[in-house]
């Protein structure tokens, strides 16, 4: 992929122009390290065992250290920063707790196939297994959530596995990649080399697509009458929108996306039939169920997209195209399986397919869109969260970087924003993490400057990670936050309304909720409320306004809204329900 | 609406024996280990030890699965980024053998009895004493379950098994 040649492989090139002295201590080596891979932001928090890093980035101005204010935030602000730019984000927390707490960052990483570097401080290696002071088996804890990780035992090696673990997080299948670092190892001297190439002889990730596999996809796409294309997270992650958006374009077939497709294929092409699954628009279930080729772009066929197996585009022949083989055959069998990176497997196919005969199957498609299109529901006293939405996605004319939290809010968010840019909806959705919003718009914000970044969150999952605003108010980042406060957790409570007979075990909010203005007030940050649309206008207006610290909005939307279409679980995807008429 | 069911998956399980190469270091073991127990595959049995060079390590996995579980415990060990190569024997002609050591209590009239079945099984009588004999024995998982079938009735006191190690064949049998 793209970013892992320009983090890896450029290093060699500045190798000898720096006059520091070829000797230093681990926690230096580390630092230049980081450096010759352009490192530029680093999520972190001290700690003892890391404090000679910590000494040695006292001086540093070529990286930027950002100080959170808790571990977990620190991994999904690198994630989003991460997400935001294509990059890895890195992580620099101190042993025991300190790893721990980005154990969810981590999981969340890893579920959506994000680059992190994760570096925890461990305690000196002569006491590892001996209940030290903060000592906790941060490898063996992460060990599933990680794509590799490393624990260093020789400070000759540390740089070799540093460049490893970047090269290893951004290439192929991307992913988490933690190191452990003894204290003992950061203060112990040794020679930096400026290490060339990186070469793994057991990780060779497979890019170029199987010829012939390609031509037969090329032919089944050629003669389909009612072809789809399914396109994932990998169409975003492996930086194939452009080459997606030519194909789609050029032959003319309908393109629906994941949530974590979402941008990667612009939604203001008429193509476009939008976000499918669980929350997906009518017309792309449909499409999914009555398609007869289906060309799956780094997607996984996750249970949320699929709905009830046995139901799952029953009548395709299924093209899928994935850089990691274990996703090909996992939910649903594909009858042609090609390895490789879509950027270059998707021009391959393109380049060999006709133009398919689909004006019957848009007639079919345009008509479901005409008679089933998503709503925005009427109001003019209360917020409808629906429009909540429109009104952000108005006021940023599309173009900011979305960030969202888990739970209604993030479905509505991907319903009715409209998508056309990569890189622009970041969402943790394959572990749904609650608390991840806020943060991870944060590091997004880092990486991307010039960019207008909106955290739409919920009064739940704000609360979960909104001790931020400390960071966020101490680098004045920009940050627009647009609580959607429904005073209860809106997804838990949709299903017990609908599934478990109106009762709302533990899921109302209502009396423990802070004032959220007083709360940013209270540490220094813009806050705002709106209760009816009017309001809610003035008030992004305000806040787009401010770009010298972030803003939170307090939006109190209509609190037993809720979201449509809808696959209940164990459904198929044409038996969603579209609410409520 | 007809729907064709296309999900219908071979389901009849079966034994397979993987062979793993892989870098030799405890981490990639554990993720070995990890891959199964995390993604509820099974493992019937595994053993561990170095290879031709010594920082790589073969590890002979025996496992059961339908063909769809098979694949992807094959894929999920490639991905393990120390995994040099997963080869699943079961496809090829392979030997696999297995050693297992016996005590088995054997009294004055039933020594020579059991004494005798060890040598149908070309099995070696390791320790002796007045009430036990400790027996080795080497072959294929099949052939060790029937010897140690054999001295059950004799009564097996301890057994101890070190799962299969396996090689592909070279000589296919075409002449």
């Amino acid at each position: 992929m793209a970013q892992a040649k320009t983090q890896t492989i450029d290093s060699a090139t500045n190798k000898s122009q720096t006059p520091e002295p070829a000797v230093l201590n681990g926690a230096e080596l580390l630092i230049r390290t980081l450096k010759d891979i352009k490192v530029d932001t680093i999520f972190g928090y001290p700690g003892g065992a890391v404090l000679p890093i910590y000494d040695a980035l006292f001086d540093e101005h070529d990286i930027n250290h950002v100080l959170i204010r808790h571990e977990q935030a620190g991994a999904h602000a690198a994630d989003g920063y991460a997400r935001a730019t294509g990059k890895a984000g890195v992580v620099l927390v101190t042993s025991g707790p300190g790893g721990t707490n980005t154990v969810t960052g981590i999981a969340t990483a890893a579920m959506d196939s994000i680059p992190l570097v994760v570096f925890t401080g461990q305690v000196p290696t002569e006491l590892i297994g001996n209940d030290a002071f903060q000592e906790a088996d941060i490898v063996g804890i992460t060990r599933p959530i990680t794509k590799h990780n490393y624990l260093v035992k020789d400070v000759n090696n540390l740089e070799q596995v540093v460049r490893e673990a970047f090269h290893v997080a951004t290439s192929g299948r991307p992913g988490p990649v933690l190191v452990d670092l003894p204290k003992d190892m950061l203060n112990t001297e040794c020679r930096y080399s400026g290490l060339k190439k990186i070469s793994i002889p057991s990780y060779k990730p497979t890019e170029e697509g199987h010829a012939t596999q390609i031509s037969k996809a090329a032919q089944l796409l050629s003669e389909a009458k009612k072809p789809l294309i399914y396109a994932g997270g990998g169409a975003v992650l492996g930086e194939a929108w452009e080459e997606l958006t030519a194909m789609a374009e050029r032959l003319n077939i309908p393109v629906t996306t994941t949530l974590m497709g979402l941008g990667g294929f612009p939604e203001s092409k008429p193509q476009s039939v939008g976000m499918l699954g669980m929350h997906g628009t009518y017309y792309a279930n449909m499409a999914m169920t009555e398609c007869d080729v289906l060309l799956a772009v780094g997607a996984r066929f996750d249970d949320r997209v699929t709905g009830r197996l046995d139901g799952f585009s029953p009548h395709s022949k299924k093209i899928h195209i994935d850089i990691d083989p274990s996703n090909i055959g996992k939910n649903v069998p594909v009858d042609i399986p090609i390895v490789g990176d879509v950027k270059k497997v998707l021009p391959s196919i393109d380049r060999q397919a006709t133009k398919p005969d689909t004006e019957k199957w848009w007639d079919t498609i345009n008509t479901w869109k005409r008679e089933h299109p998503l709503k925005v529901p009427d109001s003019e006293t209360t917020i409808k969260p629906q429009l909540m939405i429109e009104r952000i996605s108005h006021y940023t004319n599309g173009e900011a970087i979305v960030v969202t939290d888990v739970g209604q809010h993030q479905m509505w968010a991907a319903q009715h924003y409209t998508f056309n840019y990569p890189r622009s909806f970041l969402s943790s959705g394959g572990l749904g993490t609650m608390g991840y919003g806020f943060p991870a718009a944060m590091g997004a914000a880092f990486g991307c400057p010039d960019r207008t970044v909106v955290c739409i969150t919920g009064d739940g999952g704000f609360q979960m990670t909104a001790y931020e605003l400390a960071t966020a108010v101490e680098y004045e980042v920009p940050l627009k936050i647009a609580i959607m406060n429904n005073e209860c957790l809106g997804m838990v409570r949709q299903w017990q309304e609908l599934f478990f007979n109106k009762r709302y075990s533990h899921s109302i909010l209502k009396k423990g909720n802070p004032d959220f203005v007083k709360l940013a007030e209270s540490y220094g940050a813009v806050g705002l409320r709106a209760t009816n649309p009017k309001e809610m206008d003035e008030v992004l207006e305000q806040a787009m306004a401010i770009n010298d610290g972030p803003v939170v909005m307090d939006f109190k939307v209509e609190e037993h809204e809720n979201c449509y279409p809808m696959v209940p679980s164990g459904a198929a995807l044409n038996e969603m329900v579209e609410g409520d008429e | 609406m007809k729907q064709t069911n296309n999900v219908t998956k071979e389901k009849t399980v079966e034994k397979h024996t993987l062979s793993v190469l892989v870098s030799y270091n405890l981490n990639a073991l554990s993720r070995i280990i990890g891959i199964f127990s995390g993604k509820g595959f099974e493992i019937d049995s595994i053993s561990f030890g170095s290879g031709k060079k010594s920082d790589l390590a073969r590890i002979t996995i025996t496992t059961h699965g339908d063909v769809q579980i098979i694949e992807q415990i094959t894929k999920q060990l490639n991905k393990i980024i120390d995994v040099v190569k997963v080869n699943d024997l079961t496809y090829d002609s392979f030997v696999d053998r297995e050693l297992a050591l016996i005590k088995v209590t054997a009294t004055r009239s039933s020594r020579s009895e059991i004494m005798q079945i060890a040598q149908v099984f070309r099995a070696k009588v390791i320790d002796i004493s007045p009430e036990k004999l400790t027996i080795e024995v080497t072959g294929n998982r099949d052939k060790v379950n029937a010897f140690i079938g054999m001295l059950y009735p004799f009564g097996v006191d301890e057994v101890a098994r070190t799962g299969s190690v396996a090689l592909k064949r070279e000589f296919d049998g075409n002449v």
